[in-house]
C-alpha cells in the first residue's frame, strides 16, 4: 500500500520548459520505478498465477490440467466447511477488534501521563509484540497444556467458545502493546491547547473524551481499525498451532480451509487458490469501505 | 513512524503470502518429463562418490539420522539429510514435485504412498527389487503399499508399529501385575480404571489424540483387526468403521471417559504431544508408537504387549514410512545403492534393530538385539501377524489424517458426544474415500 503511495506527488504550476519537464518525468520514473518493479514481482505476478490456478485444475503433484473454470469456485462454496469458516472468520474478527481497540485505546490513555512508572508500564506492555506469532502461540500452547501448563488440568480449548476465547487471549495479550503505541502517537499529536480550551468551557473529563479526543485520535484509530481486521481475517498461525481448527471444526478460518484444500489430504490447489481469490475480494471491499469511511468522516 | 510503516509492510506481505502459499509450487512448474530413467540395473547399484539427498518427517529423525550416518560411514556415496516436521512434509513435497526440485530419496508416511505413487513422485523400481535375493522376505504390507498398477515404487524406511504401552511402577502400586498386560479390550480398560483409581495428582488410566485424526488410526484400527474385522473395503473405497468389532472399540473409550481414566488433556489433543504425558510417568497403560521404546525407556519402566481386540488376538498398525527414488533424480542408480543397503543385514540388524527398531524383513526379525530385549522379540512377533495391516487408501489422508476430517467427527462423537450418529458419520468417512 505504502509503496505505491511513495511516488512523489507532481508539483502543479510547474515551469512550461519542456526540456525541464521531461527531465521531471524521468526522476518520476526513476522514483517510482523500484516501488513498481516489487509490487509487480511480489504481488502483481503471484495474484495472476493465483487467478489462473483457481481457474484450472491444478493439482499439488499433478500440476496444471486444464481449465475448468468455474468449477473451483462451485467447489469451495459448496465445501461443508466454507460457510462455517466464514461465520467463524467474522466472529473472530469483530471478537479481536472490539476487545483489543478497547483495550490499546484504554492503555493508551493510562499510559500517556507520564509518572516514574510509565516507561516501565509501556516497555512491558508493549514486549509481547517482539515475539512472533508463532512463538507465541507456541508458549500459549504450552501454558493451556493440562500437562505442562501452570493452570492444572483447566480445558482451555475444550469447548468451542473456550478455544475461540483462549485464542482471543492470546492476540490480545500479543498485540495489545502494538495497538496501544499506535494510538499512543495520536494522543500525543493532539495540542495541549485544545484541552485548555475545552476546560475552560467547563468540559468535563467524559465530555472532554467524547468531543476532543475521540475525533482528533479518528485517523489512528481508522489504521488500527484497518490493520486488525485485514490481520483477523488472516488469522491462521495461532489456530493452526493452538487448536487444529478443533474442537469439530469449529475454529476453522478462512486460511486454513485454504490450507486444508492444498496440503491436507486434496492436494487440490485449484481449489485453495479459489478460496484465496474469494478472500482477497472480501478484503478488497473491505478495506475499500473502510477508507471511504474514513475519508467521508475526514471532509 | 517507521515502525508504523513497516507493521502495514508486515500486513501487505501477509495478504500476499495468503496468496503466496498456493502461488509458490505454480511459479516454476514443469511437468514430470525427466524421470530418471533406470539404466542396466543391478542389485547394489552404484557407489561412486555421488551427494545424495534424503528428505524425512520428524517423528521418525532418530532413525534416519542413525541409517544415514552408518551409511555415510561405510560408502563413497554421502547422503545428506533433511528433516521437515511433520505438518509441513506433505506442502514441502509438493512444492518440490510441482518445480521439479525433489530430493533423490525421500521417505513418505506409508499411507499417503498410494496417493503419491499415483501422483508420480517416485521412479519406477520394480526391476531392481527382483534383483533383491530377500525380496520375498520384505515386509509385505509396506510393499503393497508401494505397488500401483503393477510396478513397484516403494520400499521400507523406518517401520513404525503401534503396541500397547504400560507403567509398570504404576501397575506395581494398583496392585496389577507388572509382567502382563492386557491381553483383551475389557482388561485394557479395567488396569487403566486401576491406575486411575490410584487417585495421583496428575496421573491419569490412559491417553489418547482426541482431535487426531493420524494417532487414533494408528491405534484403533489395529484393535478392530486384532477383533478379526476389517476397517475398509480392499479397494480402500468404503468405510467399514460402524461394525460391531469398531463399535466395541469406541464403546471401550467411552466407558474409560465416563469412569474418568482418560487424562483431561486428550480431548483437545492435536497429535503433537500425545506421547508426552506417558513418557512423564503420568499414565497408566495406552496404545503407542514402538518406534519411541527406548526414549520412553530413559525416564518409564515400560511394558510391552500386542494391541488386543475384543476377545484377544494380536495386531498392530504396520505404519512408519516408505522411502523410493524420486522422479527427478538424476542419480538413479547411486540412490538404489542406498535403498539396496537400507534393506540389507547391515542395516536391519547392526542399525535398525540396534537401536530398537522393527527391521523391515520377516527372516531377520530372530536377531541378537530381539534375543536381548524381549520386548523388541514382541514387536517383531506382532509385526509378523497376519492380523497386522498397512491399511490402503488414495484419499486416506483426506478421510483420516487431515485435521478436521470425517474420521475425527466420528470418533469425538464416539467418545465424547452423540454416539448414535455412527451410521451417519461413517457414510461421511465413506464418501470422501469413494471421491
Amino acid at each position: 500500500m505504502t509503496t505505491i503511495l511513495s511516488a512523489p506527488p507532481a508539483r502543479p504550476g510547474a515551469p512550461p520548459h519542456a526540456r525541464r519537464r521531461r527531465r521531471r518525468e524521468i526522476h518520476g520514473w526513476a522514483y517510482a520505478t523500484p516501488s513498481a518493479l516489487l509490487v509487480g514481482v511480489f504481488f502483481v505476478v503471484p495474484v495472476l498465477l493465483v487467478v489462473r490456478m483457481s481457474l484450472s485444475d491444478w493439482g499439488l503433484f499433478a500440476g496444471d490440467r486444464g481449465w475448468n473454470a468455474p468449477e473451483n469456485f462451485t467447489d469451495a462454496v459448496d465445501d461443508r466447511l466454507f460457510w462455517p469458516a466464514v461465520g467463524f472468520t467474522v466472529k473472530y474478527t469483530l471478537v479481536t477488534t472490539v476487545i483489543l481497540l478497547g483495550l490499546a485505546l484504554g492503555l493508551a490513555l493510562v499510559v500517556q501521563e507520564s509518572n516514574r512508572w510509565t516507561g516501565f508500564l509501556r516497555t512491558s506492555i508493549l514486549v509481547p509484540s517482539a515475539l512472533g506469532l508463532a512463538s507465541a502461540s507456541l508458549l500459549f500452547y504450552a501454558l493451556y497444556s493440562p500437562q505442562s501448563g501452570l493452570f492444572g488440568e483447566v480445558s482451555f480449548l475444550g469447548t468451542p467458545t473456550r478455544a475461540l476465547w483462549s485464542t482471543v487471549a492470546l492476540i490480545v495479550w500479543r498485540f495489545a502493546g502494538f495497538y496501544m503505541v499506535l494510538l499512543l502517537v495520536g494522543l500525543q499529536a493532539i495540542p495541549g491547547e485544545v484541552y485548555e480550551a475545552a476546560r475552560l468551557d467547563g468540559a468535563n473529563r467524559l465530555q472532554t473524551f467524547r468531543h476532543v479526543t475521540l475525533p482528533l485520535i479518528r485517523p489512528s484509530l481508522a489504521l488500527c481499525t484497518i490493520l486488525c481486521v485485514t490481520g483477523s481475517m488472516l488469522a491462521f498461525d495461532q489456530f493452526y498451532i493452538l487448536t487444529k481448527g478443533g474442537p469439530d471444526n469449529s475454529t476453522i478460518t478462512v486460511v486454513q480451509l485454504i490450507y486444508n484444500a492444498a496440503f491436507a489430504g486434496r492436494n487440490n490447489l485449484g481449489l485453495a487458490a479459489a478460496l484465496s481469490i474469494i478472500l482477497l475480494g472480501a478484503l478488497l471491499v473491505l478495506n475499500l469501505a473502510q477508507f471511504r469511511w474514513l475519508r467521508s468522516k475526514e471532509d | 513512524m517507521r515502525k508504523r510503516t513497516y507493521r502495514i509492510y508486515r500486513r501487505a506481505v501477509a495478504t500476499v503470502a495468503a496468496l503466496g502459499l498456493v502461488a509458490g509450487p505454480a511459479a516454476c512448474s514443469s511437468g514430470p518429463d525427466d524421470t530418471a530413467s533406470a539404466g542396466p540395473a543391478t542389485a547394489e547399484g552404484t557407489d561412486d562418490g555421488a551427494q545424495l539427498s534424503l528428505w524425512t518427517r520428524a517423528p521418525l529423525e532418530l532413525q534416519a539420522k542413525a541409517l544415514v550416518t552408518a551409511y555415510n560411514a561405510s560408502h563413497k556415496n554421502q547422503v545428506s539429510l533433511t528433516i521437515v516436521p511433520n505438518d509441513d512434509y506433505v506442502a514441502k513435497v509438493g512444492a518440490a514435485a510441482g518445480s521439479g526440485d525433489l530430493p533423490d530419496l525421500f521417505a513418505a508416511d506409508i499411507v499417503y504412498v498410494p496417493n503419491w505413487t499415483k501422483a508420480g513422485l517416485f521412479a519406477d523400481l520394480t526391476d531392481r527389487i527382483k534383483l533383491l535375493p530377500y525380496a520375498d522376505k520384505i515386509n509385505q504390507g509396506h510393499l503393497a503399499a508401494g505397488t500401483y498398477e503393477n510396478k513397484q515404487y516403494v520400499l521400507p524406511f523406518v517401520l513404525d508399529l503401534s503396541v500397547i504401552f504400560y507403567n509398570k511402577k504404576l501397575y506395581q502400586e494398583a496392585g496389577l501385575d507388572p509382567e502382563k498386560g492386557p491381553a483383551t479390550l475389557d482388561e485394557f480398560k479395567q488396569q487403566a480404571l486401576a491406575v486411575q483409581k490410584l487417585g495421583k495428582p496428575g496421573v491419569h488410566g490412559t491417553y489418547f489424540g482426541g482431535n487426531c485424526g493420524g494417532c487414533n488410526v494408528f491405534t484403533w484400527f489395529p484393535m478392530v483387526w486384532a477383533s478379526g474385522a476389517e476397517v475398509m473395503n480392499a479397494e480402500g473405497t468404503t468405510s467399514l468403521l460402524d461394525g460391531p468389532a469398531a463399535q466395541k472399540v469406541y464403546s471401550t473409550w467411552r466407558e474409560l471417559q465416563d469412569g474418568g481414566a482418560i487424562a483431561p488433556g486428550s480431548k483437545d489433543e492435536t497429535g503433537a504431544t500425545w506421547v508426552a504425558a506417558f513418557q512423564e510417568g503420568k499414565i497408566g497403560v495406552m496404545p503407542y508408537p514402538a518406534t519411541l521404546l527406548k526414549t520412553a525407556s530413559k525416564t518409564v519402566d515400560v511394558g510391552v504387549v500386542p494391541i488386543p481386540g475384543a476377545t484377544g488376538g494380536a495386531s498392530t498398525f504396520v505404519g512408519g514410512d516408505g522411502i523410493g527414488v524420486s522422479k527427478d533424480s538424476k542419480k538413479a542408480d547411486q540412490a538404489w545403492n542406498f535403498l539396496s543397503w537400507l534393506t540389507s543385514e547391515a542395516a536391519q540388524v547392526d542399525v535398525l534393530a540396534a537401536n530398537d527398531s522393527t527391521v523391515a524383513r520377516t527372516d531377520l526379525a530372530d536377531n541378537k538385539y530381539a534375543a536381548k530385549d524381549p520386548r523388541v522379540a514382541t514387536i517383531n512377533k506382532v509385526a509378523a501377524s497376519p492380523q497386522s495391516k498397512t491399511p490402503f487408501a488414495v484419499n486416506f489422508q483426506q478421510a483420516f489424517n487431515a485435521p478436521g476430517s470425517p474420521w475425527v467427527t466420528l470418533l469425538r462423537n464416539q467418545v465424547y458426544g452423540d454416539a448414535g450418529a455412527l451410521a451417519k458419520d461413517n457414510a461421511a468417512v465413506t464418501d470422501v474415500l469413494g471421491q
